[in-house]
């Protein structure tokens, strides 16, 4: 069979409908590709001559980057695309680029925006010259962040202009629409994707790339680029009226799925969420009874449409993720349905179902049962077999079982399965809250002891500021950097000690050891935790230097196992086994928790799984019954 | 002619590190191969460290990405554990498959020790592409088939990766040996 054989259903195609932008006759022809939405964003980059293009890595926007720099490569084209210490810098350099005059973009997830927010607010009102995209990725429910914080709030914020992609096709074709709207104004434009627009892969066809043709010019215009007060309330002025005009850009006004219906009801939908609606309006006949509406610019709201949307239809559903920017905006409470007032729920993802329960209950409709959902459980995520922070947190837990255990973010945050972490705030703030902690305790007479973790991009990102101020509070406690060379959690981006670019190239490498020393820290020591008793002897040096000294700094050194780049050495393979001394005490599986012991119901005893294990043995000093041991011991 | 459905609803699920991500994308690749309009959705982050990864998959005219609960044509586990938590996707009459050692009990189901067979080829991790192509072989003859025959499969495979022989010999090797195996239980 070939595959034009296959017969689509007769009627509007809805997925047509979205990605209506230059609609291909061919799609049965085997030319699209199958890009995830942060992969179609970088497609968008190159496609529309983006020049310089920084990030730095978050799920779920850390694919971004990676995917410029691939086809960067493939392509040979003139562009700066690098990883940056942090959110902040990596705006401040590509926003540098703009006022000269290139197009460029920096790229984060949501709460990245909150580091680079200082930058953000004070761009918006100096405005830009090439276009500028802020790509802010959103992770509503959460499902790997902190908050479900919404970037547009943040925009609004700001007053920057935002587009809002319901899927991977139009998060790409956005990038032109943002391009030409922030060139048009002058102004950053934030394009927000969230989770399901990012990790959702779609088939696309890919455009011509345009090859970044300008060169960079600054015209020096210091009552603009360092606008004093005076000059910045002529450019808040200036800002107002930008919004205005951009409250009319014909482009990005709002989108009617379903023209000439005659109905008194709306929906208004942006994001993934107007996808999950089309597709529930098809399904259920509501196509039939509601304007479906899709907020491409959630702010500014275009005014017209504000304007026809109360005067035409009397009931009003606003459907969006995950704050009510758009029904914020309308102003309408006694017509507008939401989040405001409860038709929506104000926390956690907008999936289909929850979607579908709304849209149904606005417009008269039952909804059939559906199967129960569980409530969350199954297993949860935990360290690799073998991973070196495990060996860490071990010997921490071992060495200080009553001290205070902050740490940070990264892989590393599951140490809380181990019981050996007891605050996680944000990036960097494991140092500057173990300073906190000490500094309090002390007001009460008392040293606690204080065991501060934190990764080594972490460390970079927003640790060593934090590392230099607590040097010169003279705050007294262990700092483990578990340095396993790598930004692991976001899927192996090179850190600013590895010597390479997001591209591959060579570039100058920096060292954790040089920075400590730097910030005037006495004791700094790199261990290998894979050898447990020396690291717990270790941890007992740094340990004395922290009652009467200062700070100690303790390098945990040992490679991530899941960094197929990696080039670092490690240690032969151990293969271990679990002898008849085992009692079935759980202390390894609970204390320990490898994914490589597991807990054999029959004979309640604890056992290896060969094809799990990685031969680490750091196990071999874990069971307090001396059961698990070396093979051919 | 085989029947072909108009769109098929996936959701594939296992624990992160089992490979369900190469196998959403593998099955994707050949959807838009066969000439669908494609979503998928992918769990990355945290979870990818040994927690429960969900995958979504829908081929033909959709434009959501996610597959409602009741809603699913099919659903994929790389391990029977998931069904607890992934089990209400299912929609009634909708097929199950399971890599498990037994029988994983209360539903109909199509199941294979996908472990015990990548043991078996000694290539311990690719119990995905072993039950892809149990998958693939055991829905051939269903009245709604899968959305794509194994052939297909192994062309993606084979462009994926190309370049890469030793891979794409073990890769095609644990894909056949699923196909097979779905071959003689379903016979």
């Amino acid at each position: 069979m070939s595959s034009v054989d296959i017969i689509f259903p007769t009627g509007l195609s809805y997925s047509f409908f979205i990605s209506n932008l230059g609609a291909k006759k061919d799609f049965f022809m085997n030319t699209r590709l199958l890009l995830i939405g942060n992969e179609a964003i970088a497609r968008g980059l190159v496609e529309n001559g983006c020049a310089m293009a920084l990030s730095y890595p978050g799920t779920p926007a850390s694919e971004i980057l990676p995917a410029v720099a691939k086809w960067r490569n493939e392509l040979n084209l003139c562009m700066h695309v690098r990883w940056a210490l942090n959110e902040k810098i990596a705006f401040e350099t590509a926003y540098a680029g703009s006022i000269a005059g290139l197009r460029t973009a920096v790229s984060m997830k949501q709460v990245g925006l909150n580091v680079a927010s200082d930058p953000f607010m004070s761009a918006a009102y100096m405005g830009v010259k090439g276009g500028f995209i802020v790509i802010s990725a959103d992770d509503p429910g959460p499902h790997s962040s902190q908050t479900e914080q919404d970037s547009r709030m943040m925009a609004m914020f700001a007053k920057v202009p935002v587009l809002d992609p319901c899927n991977a096709e139009q998060a790409r074709d956005f990038i032109a629409l943002a391009y030409e709207l922030s060139e048009a104004y002058e102004v950053p434009v934030m394009l927000r994707p969230t989770t399901r627009i990012c990790h959702g892969g779609q088939d696309i066809e890919l455009r011509e790339i345009k090859a970044p043709l300008r060169s960079a010019v600054l015209k020096r215009d210091p009552a603009r680029w360092a606008a004093t007060p005076k000059f910045r309330y002529a450019l808040h002025k200036s800002l107002n009226e930008k919004l205005s005009a951009i409250a009319a850009h014909a482009p990005t006004r709002p989108r009617l799925l379903n023209p000439g219906i005659k109905t008194s009801r709306a929906i208004v939908a942006s994001g993934v969420a107007f996808a999950h609606a089309v597709e529930i309006a098809a399904d259920s006949g509501i196509i039939e009874n509601a304007a479906v509406w899709q907020v491409i610019q959630p702010f500014p709201l275009h005014t017209d449409f504000m304007e026809n949307l109360l005067a035409e239809y009397t009931d009003i559903l606003v459907i969006e993720e995950s704050a009510p920017v758009i029904e914020m905006q309308l102003a309408a409470g006694h017509m507008v349905k939401g989040r405001m007032n409860g038709h929506i729920p104000q926390a956690g993802e907008l999936l289909p179902e929850i979607i579908e329960d709304a849209m149904k209950r606005f417009c008269g409709l039952s909804s059939k049962p559906r199967p129960q959902v569980p409530a969350t459980g199954g297993k949860r995520p935990c360290l690799c077999a073998g991973c070196s922070h495990r060996a860490s947190f071990f010997a921490i837990k071992k060495t200080f079982p009553d001290a205070i255990y902050t740490s940070d973010i990264g892989c590393y945050t599951l140490g809380l399965n181990l019981g050996a972490i007891d605050t996680v705030l944000c990036m960097g703030a494991s140092i500057s809250q173990a300073s906190g902690f000490y500094q309090a305790f002390k007001l009460g007479g008392t040293q606690k002891d204080i065991v501060a973790t934190i990764g080594d991009s972490t460390f970079f990102h927003s640790g060593a500021a934090a590392l230099m101020d607590a040097v010169v509070q003279d705050s007294r406690f262990i700092l483990v950097v578990l340095d396993n060379s790598t930004t692991a959690m976001t899927g192996n981006q090179p850190t600013p000690a590895s010597g390479l670019d997001a591209c591959g190239n060579a570039v100058p490498e920096l060292s954790i050891e040089d920075i400590v020393k730097g910030c005037k820290v006495e004791f700094c020591r790199v261990g290998d935790p894979y050898d447990l008793p020396g690291f717990i002897d270790l941890l007992k040096e740094a340990h004395s230097h922290t009652k009467d000294m200062g700070v100690a700094v303790v390098i945990a050194r040992y490679p991530c196992l899941v960094d197929k780049k990696s080039n670092g050495a490690l240690h032969e393979r151990i293969d271990m086994y679990v002898s008849d001394l085992c009692n079935g005490c759980g202390y390894c599986i609970k204390q320990f928790e490898c994914p490589a012991i597991e807990h054999d119901a029959p004979s309640g005893k604890a056992v290896i799984n060969a094809e799990a294990c990685s031969g680490c043995a750091i196990c071999a000093h874990v069971c307090p019954q001396g059961a698990i041991k070396k093979v051919g011991e | 002619m085989m029947s072909v459905p108009e769109k098929q609803q996936i959701v594939l699920s296992g624990l992160g590190g089992q490979g369900i991500l190469f196998i959403t994308r593998l099955l994707a690749e050949a959807a838009i191969y066969r000439g669908y309009r494609t979503l998928t959705s992918e769990t990355h982050g945290m979870a990818q460290r040994g927690g429960v990864v969900v995958s979504h998959l829908k081929a033909g005219d959709f434009s959501s990405p996610l597959v409602r609960p009741g809603m699913a044509d099919i659903l994929i586990l790389l391990h029977r554990d998931n069904l607890i938590q992934q089990g209400h996707y299912l929609r009634p009459g909708g097929d199950l498959i399971v890599n498990s050692p037994s029988s994983p009990g209360t539903i109909e189901s199509f199941w294979m020790d996908a472990d015990a067979a990548a043991r078996e080829i000694h290539q311990k991790r690719s119990a995905n592409l072993i039950l892809a192509g149990f998958a693939v072989s055991v829905l051939k003859n269903n009245a709604r088939p899968f959305f794509c025959g194994a052939d297909d499969i192994r062309a993606i495979l084979s462009r994926k990766l190309s370049g890469k022989n030793n891979l794409l010999a073990s890769a095609l090797a644990a894909f056949d040996f699923g196909v097979r195996y779905g071959e003689r239980k379903t016979r």
